[in-house]
């Protein structure tokens, strides 16, 4: 057997594969689920916690910006595990799905937050104030001159940061979500094989090429209609 | 002087230590087109912002169309539609066309539903002369129709008093006219005006009084003849000079 048949073998077993196939496409989707659950969860929440800063509320904002920057500095790895690991020693058991969703809403959210106040303040202040001269009032202003601006200008770096965490999904892996990363793990220990490896790989090949790609076409889309 | 629609008494605004209005009274008359003059860091747009409330005075008494602007229990926004606003950098908001920076208030404030809103938006749009440009968005816009824009997003609110802070120092040379033309039809439809300006043939031309200020006071007042023509105090002079020379 050459060393290129060992490869081959190796990554590329056909038997293998179509053995584990069916296993990381469940695992495929269970990463779309995931993704997307994240997705709505972290993103509204950022969303939500910057209309709440941008009323200025003093002690409330102090915490809004503590929960945003601890959120930020721990790995998201150390979030799934403290979730996992962690609260059942105080009491409270949730499944690998969960504590995953939940850690990587937190940190979606706070970037988001980060990224939606950015744009908020970005807007210049002529506009709340030629909003609020024709009366309209402090929240019709965010929702109809301000927010519309605000989601224009962080589309790409929110696209973007979206991707990114997106794709921490692979760490459910480590707390038993069998998404791609954790079927195809689970298909190497079963088949002393590592090709299930190379089929995740693909999958996420499969799964993030077109997101990256819609992440750049969004970049080029949303400049302002001249 | 009729009962004035615009009586703002005793006027003091701080910045901080900054002492920016000291004891300033402004009574407008209706259909009256009050200029304000003077030099930079007088203290003119802070007194146009503060009739609106955009900036809170920090005394003094400001009554608008018979309604205590710094009375707690006014509603604020209900009041603000009476006080059109026009800025110096226009202020459109560059997401919506011209038509929907017209309609925005009427539909969200005043609750006109779509079809009353638009036909109001199309002729506040047509008295600037932009009937044309409805569908464009502000980027697709010169300055000068940009800011007729701006105008028409006020008085299609019917205000009962437009404020002006600049309309015209942003604008190249030769979009100012246009601008002017608008302003002047405003006035000459009986609009009450309160105009921060430079604008010295406008304010010869169609102004029944001007307001020097300098160092957050009113210095001097007159018809614009009299101001321009024969000022009685030093500083008035010098600005006037000054402005003059340009
Ligand atoms: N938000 C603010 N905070 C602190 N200081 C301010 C603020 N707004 C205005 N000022 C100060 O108040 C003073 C008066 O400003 P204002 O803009 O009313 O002058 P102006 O007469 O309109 O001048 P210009 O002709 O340059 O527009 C200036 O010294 C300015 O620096
Ligand atoms: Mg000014």
């Amino acid at each position: 057997m050459t060393s290129w048949d060992r490869f081959t073998d190796s990554f590329f077993n056909a038997r293998v594969a179509a053995e584990y196939l069916p296993k990381i496409i469940d695992g495929f989707w269970l990463t779309i689920a995931l993704a997307l659950c994240i997705i709505a969860t972290g993103l509204t929440a950022g969303l939500a916690l910057a209309v709440i800063r941008s009323f200025s509320i003093r002690p409330l904002n102090w915490l809004i910006i503590f929960v945003v920057d601890l959120f930020r500095a721990l790995p998201p790895l150390v979030i799934i595990a403290l979730l996992y690991f962690g609260l059942p020693s105080a009491g409270l058991t949730m499944d690998g799905f969960t504590a995953t969703w939940l850690s990587l809403s937190f940190v979606l959210m706070a970037f988001t937050e980060e990224i939606f106040w950015a744009g908020i303040t970005a807007v210049p202040r002529g506009q709340w104030e030629a909003a609020r001269s024709t009366g309209l009032g402090f929240l019709p202003t965010l929702g109809h001159v301000v927010l519309p601006q605000a989601i224009r200008m962080t589309i790409p770096p929110l696209t973007n940061r979206t991707i990114a965490i997106t794709k921490g999904t692979a760490l459910g892996s480590v707390v038993a979500v069998s998404e791609i990363l954790g079927a195809a793990q689970a298909g190497v220990s079963f088949s002393f094989n590592p090709t299930p490896l190379t089929l995740g790989a693909l999958a996420y090949v499969v799964l993030f090429v077109p997101v990256v790609i819609f992440g750049r076409w969004i970049e080029t889309r949303f400049a302002w209609k001249r | 002087m009729a009962a004035p629609i615009v009586a703002a008494t005793g006027i003091h605004k701080h910045f901080g230590a900054l002492h920016v209005l000291k004891n300033v009274d402004l009574l407008v008359a209706e259909r009256e087109l009050v200029f304000v003059i003077g030099p930079s860091g007088s203290g003119k747009s802070t007194l146009l912002r503060c009739l609106n409330r955009l900036e809170e005075p920090s005394g003094g008494s400001i009554i608008v169309d018979g309604i205590d602007m710094l009375a707690r229990s006014t509603d604020i926004n209900k009041a603000r539609q009476r006080i059109g606003m026009v800025f110096q950098q226009f202020n459109l908001y560059p997401h919506m066309t011209a038509l929907g920076n017209v309609m925005l208030a009427l539909r969200k404030v005043q609750g006109k539903d779509k079809t009353e809103a638009e036909a109001r938006a199309r002729a506040a749009l047509a008295r600037v002369d932009l009937a044309d440009r409805a569908e464009h968005f502000p980027g697709q816009l010169s300055g000068g129709q940009q800011q007729r824009v701006a105008i028409a997003r006020a008085i299609a609110l019917e205000p009962r008093v437009m404020l002006f802070d600049e309309p015209t120092s942003a604008l190249d040379p030769e979009l100012v006219g246009g601008v002017l033309q608008a302003m002047r039809e405003l006035r000459e439809s009986g609009m009450t005006m309160v105009v921060v300006s430079h604008e010295m043939a406008f304010a010869r031309a169609a102004a029944d009084r001007v307001v020097f200020m300098a160092d957050g006071q009113v210095v001097e007042q007159g018809p614009p003849a009299s101001v321009f023509g024969n000022p009685q105090h030093e500083r008035t002079r010098a600005f006037i000079g000054q402005i003059e020379r340009h």
